[in-house]
């Protein structure tokens, strides 16, 4: 018997729940006061950088 | 059925609420588009491995059309904004090589055995298929071991960063955009069946949204939409949680990755549209009022040619510059040149793996019934 889609999706969210919830432990922890501007157009801001298309 | 899809639009207003209060505004916003993208995705079917495979298989030019539909609309707006505001925006640009070509053709190979691509997987996953989850999985690894050895790959010989708005001026870059967009939707339609050649309703849809997310992400993120970079990074905090030291590799001691190796998962912006977009698959498959039938149960042998499949498909989009999002969809509608070679050579695979796929795959059902494995 098959499991079902439901199950699977899931088990695909806490997966990712685990993932977002270890990392918190391990990384450093984000500065409510220093979080970006909601969007990066009008910020004044570079972009990270950080993207599939960067080496 | 009601309470079901209130208990869903909460369990949505819960996740961004939440990213909200510990990542911010913009991490909500990125996350609230990555949903999107997931409820559009499933939701309305609209997908990339499909697509290519209808039109190779079937004659069936809807999908890409579409495709390129939404790749036209998000360029219409995106490259006006890339020149408008060079120093907050950047498109998805990256140089053509060697390693580049070669690592598309054989996510072209991969996307087609396991029915899914970048965004796809993502989506399978999400949606409650098994085998996207395996898939995914496998992506992650194979996006992550990319990036160890990315230098190898690009010093085969690479173009220096080439784009049309570069070679032709914005105005310039975008018409020829269109203008490659326009031959090649004419390709496929001339190419088509009779009745396989105007998308419906429900795809024209999808596409003018999928644009509108796509164009949000590049005014929130500053950046194009792409999959690949948080999923490698994903590996790479498993692994550093293992205990690898990655400050030695060149990839992840540049300066921008470093960054992102050291911080909140909830500060990438990839990662968060990576985890809205799951999150809007399941949403969109449980809201159906038939979630489904799950895929066929495969063979152990085919199960793991589902994770290598995945790892290769994780492997080959670091070396490509990205993957059907990061590298097709966003560097074609932000002019980067590498957009269109990634297109011709992942096409090219697409044709090599759907004639792999029947011999990769094969589900118990047939060995029970005699057939060959």
């Amino acid at each position: 018997m098959s499991i079902t889609r439901p199950t699977v999706g899931l088990i695909a969210l806490a997966l990712v729940a685990v993932l977002v919830g270890a990392d918190a432990l391990l990384s450093a922890p984000i500065d409510p006061w220093e979080v970006p501007p909601p969007a990066a157009l009008g910020s004044g801001q570079a972009p990270a950088g950080a993207h599939c298309s960067a080496g | 059925m009601i309470a079901r899809r209130v208990g869903l639009t909460a369990f949505a207003l819960v996740l961004v609420g939440l990213t909200f209060a510990w990542a911010g505004p913009r991490a909500a916003f990125l996350v609230a588009i990555g949903l999107g993208f997931g409820l559009v995705l499933e939701g309305l079917r609209f997908g990339f491995a499909g697509p290519w495979r209808a039109m190779v298989a079937d004659r069936d030019a809807r999908g890409l059309l579409a495709q390129l539909g939404a790749i036209g609309v998000t360029a219409a707006v995106a490259l006006p904004l890339l020149a408008m505001a060079p120093n907050e925006l950047s498109g998805a640009h990256a140089p053509v090589g060697i390693g580049m070509i070669l690592g598309a053709f054989v996510f072209g190979i991969a996307m087609q055995i396991v029915l899914g691509c970048g965004s796809g997987t993502l989506v399978n996953a999400g949606s409650g298929n098994i085998v996207g989850l395996v898939a995914l999985a496998g992506f992650v690894a194979g996006s992550f071991a990319g990036t160890l050895h990315l230098g190898f790959w690009t010093g085969l010989g690479t173009l220096p960063t080439l784009t049309l708005q570069g070679i032709a001026g914005p105005t310039g870059g975008l018409v020829l955009t269109l203008a490659g967009l326009a031959a090649v939707g004419a390709v496929a339609w001339r190419r088509a069946e009779a009745g396989k050649r105007i998308p419906p309703v429900r795809l024209w849809i999808a596409a003018g949204l999928i644009a509108v997310l796509a164009i949000l992400n590049l005014v929130v993120a500053g950046q194009s939409w792409g999959i690949v970079y948080g999923l490698g990074l994903w590996g790479a905090k498993v692994a550093q949680a293992g205990g690898a030291d990655l400050a030695a590799t060149a990839f992840w001691s540049a300066p921008a990755n470093a960054e992102r190796l050291g911080a909140s998962i909830l500060t990438d912006v990839t990662s968060l549209t990576n985890i809205g977009l799951i999150a809007g698959a399941y949403l969109a498959m449980r809201w159906k009022s038939d979630p489904g039938a799950p895929p066929a149960a495969l063979t152990v042998p085919s199960w793991v040619a589902v994770l290598v499949a995945g790892l290769v498909l994780g492997y080959s989009a670091r070396m490509a510059f990205g993957c059907n999002v990061g590298a097709f969809f966003s560097g074609i509608s932000t002019g980067s040149l590498h957009g269109w070679v990634w297109f011709a050579a992942a096409f090219a695979g697409s044709g090599l793996g759907l004639r792999l796929r029947p011999r990769l795959l094969v589900q118990r059902a047939m060995i029970h019934r005699g057939q060959p494995a």
